[in-house]
C-alpha cells in the first residue's frame, strides 16, 4: 500500500466520531465574523453598523492577490464592528451580527439536488470561486482560486484530492465523503476543469474502508478520477507527503507543489467548490467535528461561520466539567484555545476537548540523543539541531540547516523521550530566520 | 468565562514515551544475561552486579544532591543500566573495592562531570572499565573458570585464560590455529600443569567459557538485543555495521592465512563483541544521530576491533573501539546529514 517514505508517526487514532452522521446545528443568536478568515491580506468590510444583511451577501472583500471574500453566513442586523479574539488568539476586527430569521440572498440554490453537469467555462469558474470566497478547507486556508492559477511555465498534471484526515480524532472529512461522496467528485471535476488536467487521485487513508469504498464506486462515473488507499501514517496529509506518497514525486525544498506538476485540494474544499459552482452558493458553513476524551457526545456538525465554538460544545452534550484544553483543529496540529467564545471561521475543521489531566506537558528532561526525532521527521530534517541552534540563536547556522523546510507537523515533539517542546523552538527559528530571509530581499 | 484553559503550542499530545521506559527496557534486555551469569559464577556475579548497580547509584545520587544540588534523575535508570554494563565488563572475581572505583570513575568523570544523562561523549560504563583495566591489568584480566550451578567442577584450575587472550599468546610463540585447536594450551597453575582448551562453538554460544561477566552467552545477549530492536530502543544500524565489518574484515585474513588467523564465527562468539555492539556501542548519548552516521560508526567499531584483536596489545578491543567511536561522534553527526526531502541537486 501507498505511502510517503521519509519518517512519520502513528498516534493512537481516537476517531470517536467516525460513526456520527453530519447534524445541522441550530443558528447562534449573535453570529462573529472576522475579516481575516484565510492566509493573506484581511478583506475590506463592505457594510457598516446598523446595516440588514442576508444569508450569502458579501460582507467583505478581497483586498489583494492573495485575500478572500467573505459572505454573511447568517440574516440580521450588523450589531457592530468590533474586535473580537479568534481562533489565533489575537483580536481582530470582525462584524458581529444579531442574527433574524434565516433568510437567503437571492439565486442561491439551497436544496439537496445534485446538479452534476458543468456549464461553466475554465475561467468562469475560477472567477466563481473567487467571488465566492473558496479557500483551503484542510486547515492552511489558502484562496483556491489563486491555486488555480498555475503560474507561467509550469504545468499542472494532477489534481490531488486530499481525505486523508491523518490528524487523530477529526472526523469531518471522513463523514463528508460518506454523505456527500458525489458531491465532491463533482467537485474535484470542476478542479479539474479549472486547472485544465486530465487525472485526478483521491487519497484515503486506509483507517476509512467505508469512505475508500464508497468514493471508488462512484469514481467509476467520473472521468479521469481515481481513488487510492494509503496507509495509515501521520502527516499524509501534508501537501507535500501526499504527492510523495500518491506520485512518488518531492517537492523541491523552498518551492511549490505545482513543480511537481500537482495541485493539492481537501475533499472539503471540493465540497465547497461544488457549491459555489453547481449551486452558486458562498462559504459560509463548513463541517466541525467536537470530540476527544473530555467531550460527552463527539459530532459532526454543520455549522456556520460565526458560531460561536461554545455552542457547538454545548450541542456536543455539553461543557465538560474536567475541561483542560480546548484546540482549534487537530491534537497534532492544532491550536490551544483561549475560551470557547471565540467563532467558528472557514478553516476550523475541528474543536477537540481535552481533560486537564491530559492537557499537561510531560516534564522536560535533557535530550538523550535518541534520534527519534530525526528518525520521525518527514522533511528529513534534525529537530533536535534546530532546537539546540535555536536556543544558542544561531540564525545563519539554523537556516543552513534547512529550519525553513519544516512543515510543524509535530512528529519530533510528539515522539520525543524527554518531552523536549522541539516545535516551539523550531516554531521560533522559522520566524527570526523568516525575518533575516524578507530584510535581505528588501536590502 | 469562569474556566480557565491551558494554552500550549501543538502537538498536543505526546507519545507514551519516556527516558525512564527506555532504561528499563534496556535492563530488562540485559536480565537473560545476568541469569547466565548467575548460572556460571553463582553468588559471585551476584556480589558484582549488586555491588557496581548500587555504587554506581549512589555516586549518581551524592553528586546530584550534594555537588551539583540540582534535581535528582537517580529514578530515570540509567545509573541501574551503567551499573549493570560496568559489572557486564568485569572479571567475576574483581575485588569489591575496586568496582566501587570503577562506578566512581563512570558515573562521576565520565558521566555527571560532563553534565549528566544527555551531555556525556563517553559510554560511561566503558570508561569505567578501561579505567579499571588499565590500573589494575592484574585483577582485570584474572578470569575464573565457569562453575555451572549444580554441576562438579571439570577442572582444578580456579581462573584460566580467556579463549581471544589465549589463541593470541599462543599464535604469538609461532603455533597454527590448528595445532592450537588440536592440542589445547598448556600452562602452570599453583605449580601444576593445566591444559586450557579452546571451547567449541556450541559452548561459546551458550556461554561456558571464560571471559567477563556479562559477554560470555551470545544467546542470552541475542534474546536481549532482540527485545530491545523489538521495543525500538536501538535500531539495526549500528550492530549490524559494527558485527558485518568484524567478521567480513576477519573472514578476509581467515581466508588468507587460515593457519594464523581464526575463523570469523571465533571473533563473532568470542570475547565483547555482540555485548558490545548491540548494548553499549548503541547508546544513544554517545552514538550517532542519522541512519548513514550510524553505519559509518558501526563500521569504525567493527575495523578498530579488529585491529586491536589481532595486531594490537590487548586480546580483546571493543572498549577501546566503541570509545575511540565515540570520540569521533561529533565529526560523524556533523558529515552525514539524513536524507533531506526535497533536496535540490546542487549544479555543478
Amino acid at each position: 500500500m501507498k505511502t510517503f517514505k521519509l519518517g512519520g508517526v502513528h498516534p493512537p487514532e481516537n476517531k470517536f466520531s467516525s460513526g456520527a452522521a453530519i447534524e445541522k446545528l441550530p443558528l447562534p443568536k449573535r453570529a462573529f465574523i472576522p475579516v481575516t478568515q484565510h492566509l493573506g491580506a484581511p478583506a475590506a468590510l463592505v457594510v457598516n453598523r446598523g446595516d440588514e444583511v442576508k444569508t450569502g451577501q458579501l460582507i467583505a472583500k478581497s483586498s489583494g492577490f492573495i485575500s478572500a471574500n467573505i459572505h454573511s453566513p447568517v440574516t440580521g442586523k450588523v450589531f457592530k464592528v468590533d474586535n473580537v479574539m479568534d481562533v489565533s488568539g489575537y483580536k481582530r476586527k470582525a462584524l458581529i451580527i444579531d442574527v433574524a430569521e434565516d433568510d437567503w440572498e437571492e439565486g442561491i440554490d439551497t436544496s439537496d439536488d445534485i446538479v452534476r453537469e458543468i456549464t461553466l467555462t475554465k475561467e468562469q469558474i475560477i472567477e466563481r470561486m473567487a467571488e465566492m470566497g473558496i479557500v483551503g478547507l484542510g486547515g492552511a486556508t489558502f484562496p483556491t482560486h489563486v491555486k488555480m492559477m498555475v503560474p507561467k511555465g509550469k504545468t499542472a498534471e494532477y489534481l490531488i484530492i486530499n481525505g486523508v484526515e491523518c490528524e487523530p480524532y477529526l472526523t469531518s472529512d471522513h463523514r463528508l465523503m460518506l454523505e456527500k461522496g458525489e458531491e465532491i467528485l463533482i467537485g474535484a471535476t470542476i478542479l479539474m476543469k479549472a486547472l485544465g488536467v486530465e487525472k485526478a487521485m483521491v487519497g484515503i487513508e486506509n483507517n476509512k474502508p467505508d469512505a475508500i469504498e464508497h468514493l471508488s464506486k462512484l469514481a467509476k462515473e467520473f472521468k479521469g478520477i481515481t481513488v487510492h488507499a494509503l496507509k495509515v501514517k501521520y502527516p499524509q496529509g501534508g501537501e507535500k507527503q501526499l504527492i510523495k506518497a500518491l506520485t512518488g514525486r518531492e517537492v523541491p525544498s523552498g518551492k511549490l507543489p505545482i513543480e511537481t506538476g500537482c495541485v493539492v485540494d481537501n475533499v472539503g474544499t471540493a465540497y465547497a467548490v461544488y457549491e459555489a459552482v453547481q449551486k452558486n452558493k458562498p462559504l459560509i458553513e463548513r463541517v466541525v467535528t467536537v470530540t476527544g476524551h473530555a467531550a460527552k457526545q463527539p459530532s459532526n456538525f454543520l455549522a456556520r461561520v460565526g458560531t460561536p465554538i461554545a455552542q457547538l460544545i454545548e450541542h456536543a452534550g455539553g461543557m465538560p466539567e474536567d475541561l483542560g484544553k480546548v484546540i482549534g483543529g487537530g491534537p497534532m496540529m492544532g491550536k490551544a484555545l483561549m475560551n470557547t467564545e471565540v467563532p467558528v471561521v472557514k478553516g476550523t475543521s475541528g474543536i477537540l476537548l481535552m481533560q486537564k489531566e491530559e492537557s499537561k506537558r510531560v516534564a522536560v528532561k535533557n535530550c538523550i540523543r535518541c534520534s527519534r526525532c530525526v528518525g520521525v521527521c518527514p522533511m528529513g530534517l534534525e529537530p533536535f539541531l534546530l532546537a539546540q541552534l535555536v536556543e544558542h540563536q544561531l540564525w545563519e547556522r539554523t537556516e543552513n540547516e534547512k529550519v525553513m523546510d519544516c512543515i510543524e507537523c509535530g512528529s519530533c515533539q510528539y515522539t520525543c523521550p524527554s518531552g523536549r517542546p522541539l516545535l516551539d523552538y523550531i516554531r521560533l527559528g522559522k520566524f527570526k530566520v523568516g525575518q533575516i530571509i524578507r530584510s535581505r530581499g528588501k536590502k | 468565562m469562569d474556566k480557565l484553559l491551558t494554552i500550549s503550542g501543538s502537538p498536543h499530545i505526546h507519545a507514551d514515551e519516556s527516558v525512564k521506559k527506555i532504561m528499563y527496557s534496556v535492563i530488562y534486555a540485559l536480565i537473560p544475561a545476568m541469569l547466565v551469569s548467575l548460572y556460571f559464577f553463582g553468588l559471585d556475579a551476584l556480589r558484582v552486579i549488586a555491588v557496581s548497580v548500587i555504587a554506581c547509584v549512589v555516586v549518581e545520587y551524592l553528586i546530584q544532591k550534594y555537588l551539583i544540588k540540582g534535581d535528582l534523575t537517580i529514578n530515570d535508570g540509567s545509573a541501574i543500566v551503567t551499573g549493570v554494563l560496568l559489572a557486564f565488563n568485569v572479571p567475576s572475581n574483581l575485588p569489591t573495592w575496586i568496582i566501587i572505583v570503577g562506578a566512581v570513575v563512570a558515573i562521576g568523570i565520565a558521566k555527571m562531570a560532563f553534565g549528566g544523562l544527555g551531555k556525556n561523549p563517553f559510554n560511561p560504563a566503558l570508561v569505567g572499565r578501561v579505567f579499571l583495566l588499565i590500573s589494575f591489568p592484574v585483577q582485570m584480566t584474572s578470569w575464573p573458570v565457569p562453575k555451572p550451578l549444580f554441576a562438579k567442577a571439570l577442572t582444578d584450575a580456579v581462573t584460566g585464560p580467556t579463549p581471544l587472550g589465549a589463541l593470541k599468546d599462543e599464535l604469538k610463540k609461532g603455533d597454527t590455529v590448528q595445532q592450537i585447536m588440536d592440542h589445547g594450551i598448556k600452562f602452570i597453575e599453583n605449580g601444576k600443569e593445566v591444559v586450557y582448551h579452546i571451547p567449541s562453538y556450541m559452548d561459546s554460544f551458550f556461554g561456558d567459557m571464560g571471559g567477563s561477566l556479562g559477554e560470555m552467552s551470545a544467546i542470552a545477549l541475542l534474546i536481549g538485543a532482540a527485545y530491545m530492536l523489538f521495543k525500538k530502543v536501538i535500531t539495526w544500524e549500528i550492530p549490524t555495521a559494527y558485527i558485518g565489518s568484524v567478521v567480513i574484515f576477519t573472514g578476509i585474513l581467515w581466508l588468507i592465512d587460515p593457519s594464523h588467523y581464526i575463523n570469523p564465527v571465533y571473533h563473532l562468539l568470542f570475547g565483547g563483541l555482540i555485548l558490545g555492539a548491540f548494548f553499549m556501542a548503541t547508546d544513544m548519548v554517545s552514538s550517532p544521530m542519522t541512519r548513514m552516521g550510524m553505519i559509518v560508526f558501526g563500521l569504525g567499531c567493527g575495523i578498530i576491533t579488529v585491529v586491536i584483536r589481532l595486531w594490537g596489545g590487548y586480546p580483546e578491543g571493543v572498549s577501546f573501539a566503541i570509545l575511540i567511536m565515540n570520540a569521533f561522534v561529533p565529526l560523524i553527526n556533523q558529515s552525514f546529514k539524513p536524507v533531506r526531502f526535497g533536496k535540490v541537486e546542487k549544479k555543478k
